[in-house]
């Protein structure tokens, strides 16, 4: 059975991500939780935020499309893209915790209507590619987290930000969008600086401005391949939607700009989010190094559902004595053939684990053991944000 | 929809009939193991000479990992196995760049001026920045090769499996071309993307649901299932992917939950006997919360498959294990 061959010297321990001091650190004014989808970030996130206001800190934790029972244990029955206070917390230390869901349309629809006049605001929320690229297309979620972000730490400018939002929160604590890629939601600002500079949306403006002073080859080609492709019709509302937008793209970068730069200081924070396995480790790893080659402030690595055993007895042998047992004691011999499934599921793990540690030594972590329940109510995640914190 | 009526077209041929679904589509929520169950699929449906194509569209290079052969690039559809009952699986990573600029060729021969648009960050806009093009990009080029089967064109397949997003996204992906029928009134584009959902509603497209019997994956399959409705793409299975298996009674179970059982492993320690005891009773109270899971996938009404936990890890021998499994639980029409 013994197939693997005695593994080398096992790497040193990753260093201990003591999430209390990041937490504690009044520096830290937002912390992100990121990776691949089914983790557990919602969790981590609201397991976080709760203990932070515990701990003193009035937090305000902006989740995306959060299961329904951890938003009901959160009081988050009715959700309406504002912030509600979250009640039965401790709020001895001083600390409150109000949390939100983004709803992506309606945090666009307030940019418009915040930055056009109202009947600018009108024409662009009735507009056909408006509608559709703030309701049904995926990608828009990230760009509308950043924006609700910016609103909510309250950077000048912002609609329905302002200084209020520093008075009323210090630690904003971040649930990314379950995207294709966790990356998804770091390239959002790049991706939208690029689309207001490209030189494609400056030459869907041209026509619709009159003289057409980027005439030239390259230009009438595109046109008449875009007309081919699209039809006139589609052209048409897409340059009545660019024009009617342009206004807004001004601001739309500045704050996407400011957003980035708010993400690369030393008051934001990064919590990779993972499971000791392998699609979820390789996820973290790819956000780990784009952290790190792009300087990005990393707490470290949490890793959820993570298998243990206190009975120190390998498979192989809970194997071996499970063959040896008479007939009558099944039950013994069941629970020990799945205490052999456990050891494997352990052993995998930890190989698993120490794989990433040795390629990424200097990455903080933690460990969360996997629950025998569900996450519902205030009690499980101040026991989830319990473990998160303590030593393994 | 006449399903049934099609359905039964295939099955009079000499040669290995095609597929019932020319259309496999794998959704999940994440860390369900959408990607296992997906491939595991395309080698249950590769019989007898068939060819079968497994498409992945999250650029995760998930695929080649699975099989263990060197990253899918560009637009190659390599062959990935040959499975124990004799057919082939291929496998293509989708991008949606690549799609576009095919696209591009195929339907207006835009040599020089797809490579202007190219310099004007067209393709660009197109395929990364502009928040949704890439979805109705990804589907199209799944469109192109699902349709190679019946129009008898090169590189035909039996059968195509795709890798989808995630139950979160699964709509939204799969209905993008409803949004561009909304955009688009009158056109080409309006038209490609009218087949494209003619085909995804037709009796040749199926989706399968993975799911864990967890809680928060089962409320998601439900989700889902609820959200494909108005779509009206058919949903033809839900997997339940890593199942405990389980050999005890209902009432040895619900006692060992209880706490109630004290196990006596002959020469271990009380502390021992313990632990074990307190493993099964986790175990146990897991197993019991599984059935209950189950109990309310079947409340969906649909075909159910199980597939049980392999603590080892998935590997090429059990994918062919795991495609058996789907082969013998869900009416797939593979042999």
């Amino acid at each position: 059975m013994a197939r693997a061959p005695r593994r080398p010297a096992a790497p040193p321990p990753a260093p201990f991500l003591d999430l209390d001091a990041v937490l504690a650190d009044r520096e830290t004014e937002i912390v992100i939780c990121c990776g691949s989808g089914g983790v557990g970030k919602t969790t981590t996130s609201a397991a976080l935020a709760l203990r932070a206001a515990e701990a003193g800190r009035r937090v305000v934790v902006l989740t995306i499309d959060p299961a329904r029972r951890l938003a009901q244990s959160l009081g988050l029955g009715e959700l309406d893209n504002t912030p509600r206070p979250v009640l039965g917390i401790d709020t001895t230390a001083g600390g409150s915790l109000d949390a939100m869901m983004l709803d992506m349309k309606r945090t666009f629809d307030d940019v418009v209507v915040a930055h056009s006049t109202p009947e600018r605001a009108r024409e662009i929320l009735g507009n056909p590619f408006y509608q559709a690229l703030s309701s049904s297309f995926s990608g828009t979620q990230e760009y509308m987290a950043m924006e609700k972000l910016g609103q909510l730490h309250g950077q000048p400018g912002q609609a329905g930000g302002s200084a209020a939002g520093r008075d009323r929160w210090d630690l904003i604590v971040v649930d990314t969008p379950p995207a294709r890629s966790a990356l998804d939601f770091l390239d959002a600002p790049e991706h939208l600086s690029r689309l207001l500079d490209g030189r494609f949306l400056r030459l869907l403006l041209a026509p619709a401005r009159g003289p057409l002073r980027l005439m030239s080859v390259g230009f009438t080609l595109v046109s008449s391949a875009m007309d081919k492709v699209l039809g006139s019709q589609i052209i048409r509302d897409l340059q009545t939607f660019v024009a009617g937008f342009e206004a807004l793209f001004g601001g739309f970068r500045a704050r996407a700009a400011s957003t980035y730069a708010l993400l690369s200081s030393r008051h934001t924070t990064f919590v990779v989010v993972a499971t000791p396995q392998r699609d979820a480790l390789r996820e973290a790893a790819y956000f780990v190094d784009r952290l790190t080659e792009e300087r990005m402030p990393l707490s470290g690595l949490v890793v959820n559902r993570v298998h243990t055993s206190s009975l120190a007895v390998s498979a192989e042998r809970a194997l071996a004595l499970a063959e040896d047992l008479p007939e009558e004691a099944a039950l013994e011999g069941e629970a020990l053939r799945r205490h052999a499934d456990l050891m494997r599921t352990v052993e995998a793990e930890a190989t698993l684990l120490d794989r990433f540690s040795g390629s990424r030594p200097q990455v903080a972590r933690t460990l969360v053991e996997t629950l025998p329940t569900d996450v519902t109510d205030l009690e499980t995640l101040r026991q989830v944000g319990a473990l998160l914190a303590q030593q393994d | 929809m006449s399903r049934a009526s099609r359905a039964g077209l295939a099955s009079t041929g000499a040669a290995p009939a095609p597929p019932r679904h020319g259309l496999h589509i794998v959704s999940g929520k994440g860390g369900t193991g959408k990607t296992t169950i997906a491939a595991a699929l395309a080698c249950a449906l590769a019989v007898q000479g068939r060819r079968v194509l497994l498409c992945e569209v999250e650029g995760r290079g998930g695929i080649a990992e699975l099989f263990g052969v060197a990253a899918l690039t560009g637009d190659e559809e390599r062959r990935l196995t040959r499975t124990p009952a004799g057919g082939h699986v291929h496998g293509l990573s989708i991008d949606a760049e690549d799609a576009l600029l095919e696209y591009l060729d195929t339907f207006y021969h835009l040599g020089l001026a797809g490579r202007a648009l190219d310099r004007f960050g067209a393709i660009d806009f197109a395929t990364s920045i502009a928040p949704g093009l890439r979805d109705v990009l990804l589907t199209g080029k799944v469109y192109e090769a699902v349709r190679r089967g019946p129009t008898g064109r090169p590189g035909a397949y039996d059968a195509v499996v795709l890798d989808a997003p995630p139950t979160g996204r699964i709509s939204q992906f799969l209905n993008v071309h409803a949004a561009v029928s909304g955009l688009a009134r009158v056109g080409p584009i309006r038209n490609q993307a009218d087949s494209i959902m003619e085909m995804l509603r037709s009796a040749t497209t199926v989706v399968h649901l993975v799911t864990l019997l967890e809680d928060m994956p089962v409320t998601e399959t439900e989700e889902a299932v609820q959200a494909l409705a108005p779509t009206r793409i058919e949903v033809g299975s839900v997997v339940e992917n890593m199942v405990i298996p389980n050999p005890l009674e209902l009432d040895a179970l619900e006692r060992a939950a209880a706490g109630a059982v004290e196990l006596a492993v002959p020469g271990w320690s009380p502390a021992q006997n313990r632990a074990l005891s307190a493993e099964l009773a986790v175990d146990a109270a897991r197993t019991l919360a599984q059935q209950e899971r189950h109990l309310r996938l079947t409340g969906l009404g649909l075909p159910l498959a199980a597939v049980p936990l392999d603590p080892a890890g998935i590997d090429e021998a059990a994918l062919f294990t795991i495609a058996a499994q789907l082969r013998d639980q869900l009416a797939l029409e593979a042999a």
